[in-house]
């Protein structure tokens, strides 16, 4: 018996390394970088005073936010400092966040970029770099304090604003409409939402929003969902996505549907998907933000926070309205990921 | 505990008898709540409603079947929502990247569910770990590969896409079935997704209560130390279950990556417990030796019903949460009273 289990142990060893070695073999252009950086380890009594900048963001596997770490690496490398980009698995891990940014500040960072998911709970530990005179910079949603030195974000109310004007200039004005968000606790999902219908309402009385509704930025749910709001207004003439999975939703619901060319689909954000549908028209069009724009400027801020040199208190890192028209051109398309 | 009698009459007549009144009630509920909604909303029950209420169930449906087979030996697989990611990331590299032909990369993404459930099966059968924990691993290790797997193609994590494979969509919203239904419902446009969820039930119903595996599957879930003692290698035909189940959430996983047109590495988390949502209000226990398919397919219709009726009456997310959530506390209520009466 004895004997047995350890054979079985030994399996899943096997097993295990097995896997290891396939990862590792196609993966060969990551190894090959790690491998440049022990490379360069070496160097790096000589640059022991590179200073340290750990990046907490909300997330890291979307690809908003692996653009977004692309922005921060390019910052890293031209401004000669060692970042380190972490984030929760989901925007709900608000206690998973607050460790990562416990742990980022026992290891005595330089400054800190902190894209907060809940700023309250942030608060005692951002007052303690606050003392410690490590300098905060805030991204994305940033940090709802007077602690941050400056924060890299969009203006989501702004943008949704542009969509919401969007929509009415292309389903001609009247009708109804409807909308899906990622979340409604989030500060994007609350800000996006707000910005669209608050737009709607203010400027646009002839046009009715019938549905409000949340899919977790989940594909799948997102398309089931969407298109059982279409079923439910026969005279839905426009949708729109405040983020990617909720875009892909709507535009998946639009097309099951058979309703290309009937409901007007606005999205937000990029990705293969949404461009292949702004570019067949499936979709009218998106906005889209500037995450390489956002990590890049966080640390960017955070450098010259830490020279002491002056930053701006709010860096607008834009937002864009993209359809079949424009996408390819050299402003819009540096801002597309795929 | 059942006694040593109980296993041996198992599956026959105590169980057929009592799956048959959650059977009905399940049922009954279904019917109750078409009824409801069909009535408040005239949009409820038209066919386009109809086919989008089937193929919201597909995915969901086939993982519950799985997850069946699990609970019905008294185990649980929290493994089967990420595991379905892992699945349709393979498929992804397989098909679109490698650009293997579309049969043999749905091979791949069905046989990496049934690896990863036998896995399973042998962690908990041979080195005792429990199945809550092994397959919480499971659960973990599925998501990460699924993440790591899917930078294989530009070093960051990236969903897959199908583009340049449009056969690949076809699997679920093409429709073999039109031109059958044609002359009878015109409209009712039957998406693939629903046929091959009802041929997964069938297989599976038919592997439950027709098969050496299904009797024993049974048989572990009513009392394991009595089904041991009667000389049946309980570990191996454990270790099959998981494997079986394993296999639905792969299959589950080609589903969902055909579908979307694409393998979302991100996606999977939480699918676990709408399976077991599913399983549970069909009436199968969840301290094991009792389930049918039947159940869990009506237990997983309740669910989309529900949440699509929910929504087209414009009803908030938040209540759509409270009522489901409610309903899986009074399926598994109704269950213990029955019980008690018997």
């Amino acid at each position: 018996m004895k004997n047995y289990r350890i054979v079985m142990v030994l399996g899943l060893l096997l097993i295990g390394s097995l896997v290891s070695a396939c990862v590792a073999a196609p993966a060969a252009a990551p190894a090959a970088e790690e491998a440049a950086a022990t490379e360069a380890a070496p160097a790096e009594e000589a640059a022991a005073e590179k200073p340290y900048i750990p990046v907490i963001s909300k997330g890291f596997q979307h690809q908003f936010w692996q653009a977004v770490k692309l922005g921060s690496d390019q910052a890293a490398a031209d401004y000669n400092v060692d970042i380190t980009f972490e984030g929760p698995a989901t925007e709900s891990e608000v206690d998973k966040q607050i460790e990562m940014l416990e742990a980022a500040l026992a290891k005595n960072p330089a400054a800190i970029c902190f894209a907060a998911l809940d700023t309250q709970a942030a608060i005692p530990l951002l007052e303690e770099a606050n003392s410690r005179g490590i300098p905060v910079v805030g991204f994305d949603s940033g940090v709802d304090s007077d602690i941050p030195v400056a924060t890299a974000a969009t203006d989501n109310l702004a943008a949704a604003a542009l969509a919401a004007d969007k929509m009415a200039e292309l389903i001609g004005g009247a009708g109804q409409i409807a909308v899906l968000v990622h979340d409604q606790t989030s500060r994007t999902g609350i800000d996006r939402r707000d910005g669209f219908t608050n737009r709607i309402a203010e400027a646009y009385p002839d046009i009715e929003i019938v549905n409000v509704d949340y899919g977790a930025g989940d594909h799948l749910k997102s398309t089931d969902l969407a298109k059982a709001v279409i079923q439910a207004n026969p005279e839905l003439k426009g949708y729109f996505g405040a983020n990617e999975g909720s875009a892909i939703g709507v535009l998946n619901a639009v097309t099951e549907l058979g309703k290309v060319g009937e409901i007007v689909v606005i999205g937000y954000d990029s990705g293969q998907q949404q461009m292949d549908a702004v570019r067949s028209g499936a979709m009218a069009g998106a906005i889209t933000q500037n995450p390489i724009g956002i990590g890049y400027k966080c640390v960017e801020a955070a450098v010259k926070a830490i020279n002491g040199e002056e930053v701006e208190k709010v860096i607008d890192t834009g937002f864009f309205w993209y359809d079949a028209s424009n996408m390819d051109s050299e402003e819009i398309a540096a801002l597309l990921y795929q | 505990m059942a006694t040593a009698e109980k296993v041996f009459s198992a599956p026959r007549q105590p169980i057929l008898r009592s799956n048959a009144a959650q059977k009905l009630l399940a049922f009954a509920a279904l019917i109750v709540i078409f009824a409801v909604f069909s009535f408040l909303s005239p949009f409820f029950a038209t066919p386009e409603n109809i086919v989008g209420i089937l193929l919201a169930t597909a995915v969901n449906g086939v993982l519950a079947l799985g997850v069946t087979f699990v609970i019905v030996t008294a185990g649980i697989d929290l493994s089967v929502g990420t595991v379905m990611t892992l699945s349709a990331v393979m498929t992804g590299l397989t098909v679109s990247l490698a650009g293997w032909p579309v049969p043999l990369g749905i091979l791949i993404g069905v046989l990496t569910g049934s690896v990863a459930g036998l896995i399973n099966g042998l962690i908990i059968s041979r080195m005792r770990v429990p199945p809550f924990i092994a397959t919480l691993g499971m659960m973990m290790v599925a998501r990460g590969l699924a993440l790591v797997l899917s930078t294989l193609e530009t070093g960051t994590i990236k969903p897959i896409y199908f583009n340049d494979v449009p056969v690949f969509r076809q699997l679920m919203m093409g429709s073999i079935l039109s031109p059958l239904l044609a002359p009878v419902a015109p409209d009712f446009n039957l998406p693939n997704a629903v046929l091959i969820l009802f041929v997964a039930a069938l297989v599976a119903a038919f592997v439950l209560a027709k098969t050496v595996l299904g009797r024993y599957t049974v048989a572990i879930g009513s009392n394991e130390e009595a089904t041991r003692l009667s000389g049946v290698g309980v570990a191996g035909w454990k270790t099959a279950v998981y494997a079986l189940g394993g296999t639905f959430s792969g299959l589950a996983g080609v589903m969902i990556a055909s579908r979307l047109n694409s393998a979302q590495p991100a996606l999977g988390v939480g699918y676990e417990l709408d399976a077991i949502a599913a399983v549970v209000i069909g009436g199968t226990s969840l301290s094991g030796g009792q389930g049918t398919i039947l159940g869990t397919i009506i237990g997983a219709f309740i669910i989309s019903t529900l949440t699509n009726g929910l929504r087209i009456m414009n009803v908030p997310q938040e209540w759509q949460f409270v009522v489901t959530g409610l309903i899986v506390i009074l399926a598994v209520y109704l269950d213990i009273l029955r019980r008690r009466r018997m």
